[in-house]
């Protein structure tokens, strides 16, 4: 998006939502995506999504349990591999 | 640098064979299920955090400290699941086209839908949902999983996540972008209001 400010439509905020989100877009543009969002209750609905699309993705794959197992047999094939020179 | 691993890094570096054994069990967790999110394959993942630990100990001179060991070794495993991903042969991919939003000439959303509701307390429903969410970024074109992957999921900046995959940055962003759609109209059906 160029700094020129214009009416965005709703696809055109779709296409910007991830800058929008990581703070990627500069004034101008971010103000006409905020303009946009305060008119269109459609936009603000999948903009919600959208984010929680991302924090439900994060979560999925936070199990503690995963990170605590050591498979034995793992940590000696990596050290043996280390001691021969692998 | 944590304050602790200073004085690793310099036993390793001196041959310590009690410090190498100290790292792999203190980060074999943690690399091992980065490998197995990225692979989806117990040995694949195995391996590949073999290969990860390898190159690290042969890189260990060259590591200045700009980040703690941990991340250092997770950028590292990351790479060596990208590496085995090129090798796999690609299955013809099915299109996300019909996840994603479509649009009237006049740029509004055709059939928007309710607005989200938020998921409830429950365990049992929380659970649930998290399978459905993983099952649902299983589920996407390679291209697009793997970006979800590593940007949601794994946290890599989107320059560096290109950089490791070889192609430019914006497609990198373009794929993850296009892969939220995508999960987005997966879990639309359970989380939209209207829905039990």
């Amino acid at each position: 998006m160029t700094d020129e400010e214009h009416d965005l439509s709703c696809r055109e905020l779709i296409d910007f939502i991830a800058d929008y989100l990581d703070g990627a877009l500069s004034p101008g543009p971010r103000r006409a995506f905020e303009e946009h969002l305060a008119i269109c209750p459609d936009c603000v609905s999948y903009l919600d999504g959208y984010r929680e699309t991302i924090r439900l993705g994060a979560a999925a794959f936070s199990e503690p349990s995963e990170l605590e197992e050591v498979p034995e047999d793992l940590v000696h094939a990596v050290l043996s591999a280390r001691r021969s020179g692998g | 640098m944590p304050d602790a691993e200073p004085e690793l890094l310099a036993r390793l570096r001196a041959g310590e064979e009690t410090a190498y054994e100290e790292l792999v069990r203190r980060q074999t967790g943690r690399l091992l299920a980065v490998a197995r999110r990225v692979l989806r394959s117990e040995e694949d993942a195995r391996d590949a955090v073999q290969d990860a630990f390898l190159q690290a100990f042969r890189k260990l001179e060259g590591f200045e400290g700009e980040s703690s060991l941990s991340t250092w070794l997770h950028r590292i495993v990351v790479n060596a699941c990208l590496m085995r991903l090129r090798t796999r042969r690609r299955k013809p991919e099915q299109s996300i086209d019909e996840l994603l939003p479509s649009f009237h000439d006049d740029g509004h959303r055709v059939d928007p839908g309710p607005p989200w509701r938020p998921p409830g307390p429950d365990p049992v429903e929380e659970k649930e949902l998290r399978e459905r969410v993983r099952s649902g970024i299983d589920s996407l074109p390679e291209i697009y999983r793997t970006a979800i992957l590593l940007r949601d999921i794994e946290g890599l900046e989107s320059g560096e996540a290109a950089r490791l995959l070889g192609i430019q940055t914006e497609a990198f962003k373009m794929r993850v972008h296009r892969g939220r759609q995508a999960l987005r109209g997966l879990l639309e059906p359970l989380l939209a209001e209207s829905s039990p």
